[in-house]
């Protein structure tokens, strides 16, 4: 078992983000998380998918991504360099006597506050999950209050993109898609 | 513009349709587009949401409309037409219950890799997810049953929808596109410009030739196999590539295995085919594959009932598997070599190469496992000794599809239902010629057979059309009977009458101790049933009956005729590889010598009474599948 991160661009076309969630429950892919996005072309989103599995689970998954029509491309990202970054926002419970040393704690792993309260912070951190998590861990005792993830997104590093040059958007439709997930 | 683009043209003009920007509403528009994509049969059946398209059809004679007495019978006779020709078939519906009556159709279509269309009317676009009247969410509802599907949004993108729904529904690996279109979009008007440039899909490039080095690869496998069979399925047929196939098993000497849905991929009569693998496949071809030290597999997806338990499956062979989707390679049984392609592409590339060589000592061994299963056959010609386990003046299910099949001369197209009935037809009844047989494999679906018999038989016209049927299965849609009479679609149905659910029935016998809960039935007369539509019908109860029965009904050239075959109850489909079982450990219908051995038992155990019982024997089947996870 490993962590293995996909990176899809998928046409932007109604439905598309149940067809690839509705394959994840059909086909009992157990997905860590899911994050969706625009890319720089209009017609494409991309996804990024992290599942821990077996590399032949991962290769399953791959192939049948690529049966649904809206998928463009696939790509297994933990196979290359890449750069993986997760974001956080906690809001942590700090009152004028400890506040000190939630912001230290801050400083040593480059969150930012972006808010105060008079009760609160809200830190807002990003990383790779690891960081995240030992990050939220330390903040735990002084009392998390909510908080939330965009989960896992990633680009493979220096000339590693993924394929879509052969992808020419669909005259008549390109025009009325737009943010349809 | 590329070679492909003026064909289309050339194609767009010749049949007078013109690329000529013309204003059409957009039922219009489906209407000109299913003729451009030359369909010439809709199976339907109209309602609120899809009528403005069933006005336009009024203006389309060439699109022949059948109607339908339910909705599933438009998606399996839309099935059935595709089937029987390759082509796509097209069913319509209206929204709400209309499109989940489509429902069953569609997942059968998909098990099977069958291209059919499916377009249903949806409530207004302004109305969508009010809950309106006959409102349905029937693209989210077929999403894991569909190819693909499409809710079209606007007129201006209707054209392009259909055509890629055609487009996606006949290539790659096949399967069922649905098209839901509201109510309001077929109304609007737009410029119509029928798309002349081909169907291109940023995500959707179904696969051609195989890798050369997995070729290779293949090749070396083949050259060092001794005991090499091929599995051959479905995908043959859909790829047209029974001539290669037939040529490499004849150059490399390789007998050939074949799935439910494989039937056709090459002639029974060949003298390397082996017939039928799997749950009740020969004991012969299983044991071959068991044995084997080399599977081909072609164009077939390792379905449980054709492989058995997983974990001693084909143990100590290697294994080839070609198919189109890659998704299938390493699905359910791990491969040394994958090669994703078309058959008939990957087949000539093998071709080039395979070299020839004998494998006698590998036939003689499988004709020797034939010999023990010709020993327990129960079907022989009527003057030939009989088993002895053949019930004194009963009719036969078996013996009937082999009548069946000697009496139309093994030429007719058979489309069965499922249960046993469908398992006889695939033992007994041989076949020679692809899309012969048309049967619901994956899904299994009870009261396929009539509805896509009719699709079948309106397809393909000039062929002779049985559909062999149970009478569980055929009256899950028997009410398909008035379309045939109403089309005068000339089927011939065989019930094969056993009053019970006979496949239940079985395993109710072997796995749960023949406690027959909810299995026999109480049958209304299926003569009169006929009658009453005014088919005409012949019952049949004894073996010498059916020769003249056969031979009547397909005297008549015009209108549905009906056979009611009543057999013996309890009748068995052997062999059996229980669910979950080993391929190779198949419950058998004992040898002559076994059953009188069994039979002088008994009759001396009841002359003793004095002597303490025997225990009763466990049934085998149940003893062997006791603790094991199956289906």
């Amino acid at each position: 078992m490993a962590k293995h991160i996909l990176a899809a661009l998928v046409e932007n076309r109604p439905g598309v983000l149940a067809r690839v969630s509705n394959l994840f429950r059909r086909r009992s892919f157990n997905i860590d998380s899911l994050s969706v996005g625009r890319t720089q072309r209009e017609n494409i989103s991309r996804m990024t998918i992290v599942m821990e599995s077996d590399a032949a689970e991962a290769d399953r998954l791959v192939k049948n991504l690529y049966k649904l029509v809206d998928v463009v491309h696939v790509d297994h990202l933990h196979s290359q360099p890449s750069v993986v970054r997760d974001m956080a926002l906690v809001k942590v419970r700090a009152s004028s006597e400890n506040r000190r040393e939630v912001i230290q704690l801050c400083d040593i792993f480059r969150a930012r506050i972006i808010d105060v309260g008079a009760e609160s912070l809200v830190v807002e951190i990003t990383g790779e999950e690891e960081k995240l998590e030992h990050f939220t861990e330390l903040v735990r005792p002084f009392g998390i209050v909510e908080m939330v993830r965009t989960g896992v997104i990633a680009l493979g590093r220096g000339g590693h993109t993924l394929k879509d040059e052969g992808y020419k958007p669909n005259r008549t439709r390109s025009a009325r898609r737009r943010n349809v997930l | 513009m590329t070679d492909d683009t003026t064909a289309t043209d050339r194609a767009t003009e010749e049949a007078g349709m013109s690329t000529e920007a013309v204003v059409l509403t957009g039922a219009e528009i489906v209407c000109e587009c299913l003729l451009r994509e030359g369909v010439d049969i809709v199976f339907g059946y109209p309602g609120g949401a899809i009528l403005p398209t069933y006005d336009a059809l009024t203006k389309y004679p060439q699109l022949h409309h059948v109607l339908t007495r339910h909705e599933q019978g438009a998606s399996h006779m839309a099935d059935g037409y595709a089937r029987a020709t390759g082509k796509v078939g097209v069913a319509m519906a209206t929204s709400g219950p209309g499109a989940t009556n489509l429902v069953t159709g569609i997942a059968t279509a998909m098990m099977d890799s069958s291209p059919i269309v499916c377009i249903t009317g949806q409530v207004p676009t302004g109305a969508i997810g009010t809950d309106a009247f006959q409102e349905t969410d029937v693209t989210g509802i077929t999403l894991p049953i569909t190819k693909h599907n499409y809710l079209v949004t606007s007129v201006d993108e209707l054209a392009e929808v259909i055509r890629e729904a055609f487009h996606i529904a006949r290539t790659g690996r096949p399967g069922p596109v649905l098209v839901d279109i509201p109510k309001d979009i077929q109304i609007q008007s737009t410029n119509f410009v029928y798309p002349t440039e081909p169907v291109t899909l940023p995500g959707y490039k179904p696969p051609r030739v195989g890798r050369a080095d997995q070729v290779d690869a293949a090749l070396k496998l083949i050259r060092e196999s001794k005991r090499p069979i091929i599995l051959a399925g479905h995908g043959i047929s859909m790829s047209n590539a029974n001539r290669e196939l037939a040529q490499l098993c004849e150059r490399a000497q390789i007998p050939v295995a074949l799935t439910l849905l494989g039937k056709g991929a090459i002639s029974e009569q060949h003298p390397m085919c082996l017939g039928m693998m799997g749950m009740h496949g020969g004991a012969e071809v299983n044991h071959a594959i068991q044995q084997a030290d080399l599977l081909i597999a072609l164009g077939m997806r390792f379905d449980d009932r054709v492989t058995g338990n997983l974990a001693t499956y084909a143990r100590n062979s290697r294994k080839i598997h070609v198919d189109i989707d890659p998704s299938e390679i390493n699905k359910n049984v791990n491969v040394d070599v994958g090669i994703v392609g078309d058959l008939g592409e990957v087949l000539r590339q093998l071709l080039d190469r395979v070299e020839r060589r004998p494998n006698d000592a590998w036939f003689d061994r499988i004709a020797e496992w034939r010999a023990d299963s010709e020993l327990r056959e129960i079907v022989r010609p009527a003057d030939a000794p009989q088993h002895p386990a053949v019930p004194e003046g009963k009719l036969l299910g078996a013996q009937v599809i082999r009548d069946l099949f000697e009496f139309t001369g093994g030429n007719a197209v058979t489309v069965t239902d499922v249960g046993q009935h469908q398992m006889w037809e695939a033992q007994y009844y041989q076949h020679e010629r692809p899309h012969s047989l048309i049967t619901s494999g994956g899904l299994g679906t009870m009261g396929f057979g009539l509805p896509a018999a009719i699709g079948a038989k309106m397809a393909r016209p000039d062929q002779e059309v049985w559909a062999i049927v149970g009478d569980g299965g055929f009256q899950m849609t028997s009410m398909e009977l008035a379309t045939a009479v109403q089309e005068q679609v000339n089927v011939h149905i065989a019930v094969i009458n056993n009053g019970f659910l006979g496949m239940v029935r079985q395993w109710q016998e072997f796995f749960y101790e023949e406690r027959y809960n909810q299995t026999p039935m109480v049958n209304p007369d299926f003569c009169k049933l006929a009658e009453a539509y005014g088919i005409p019908a012949i019952r049949v109860t004894e073996r010498e009956e059916i020769e003249e029965a056969v031979h009547r009904n397909r005297a008549r050239a015009a209108g549905p005729t009906l056979i009611d075959f009543v057999v013996e109850k309890e009748e068995i489909v052997f062999p059996m590889v229980p669910a979950g079982a080993d391929l190779d450990d198949m419950i058998r219908r004992p040898t002559p010598e076994e059953f009188e051995r069994k039979r002088r038992e008994r009759a001396a155990a009841a002359e003793a009474p004095e002597e303490p019982a025997p225990e009763p024997e466990a049934p085998a089947a149940a003893a062997t599948v006791g603790t094991r996870f199956g289906v």
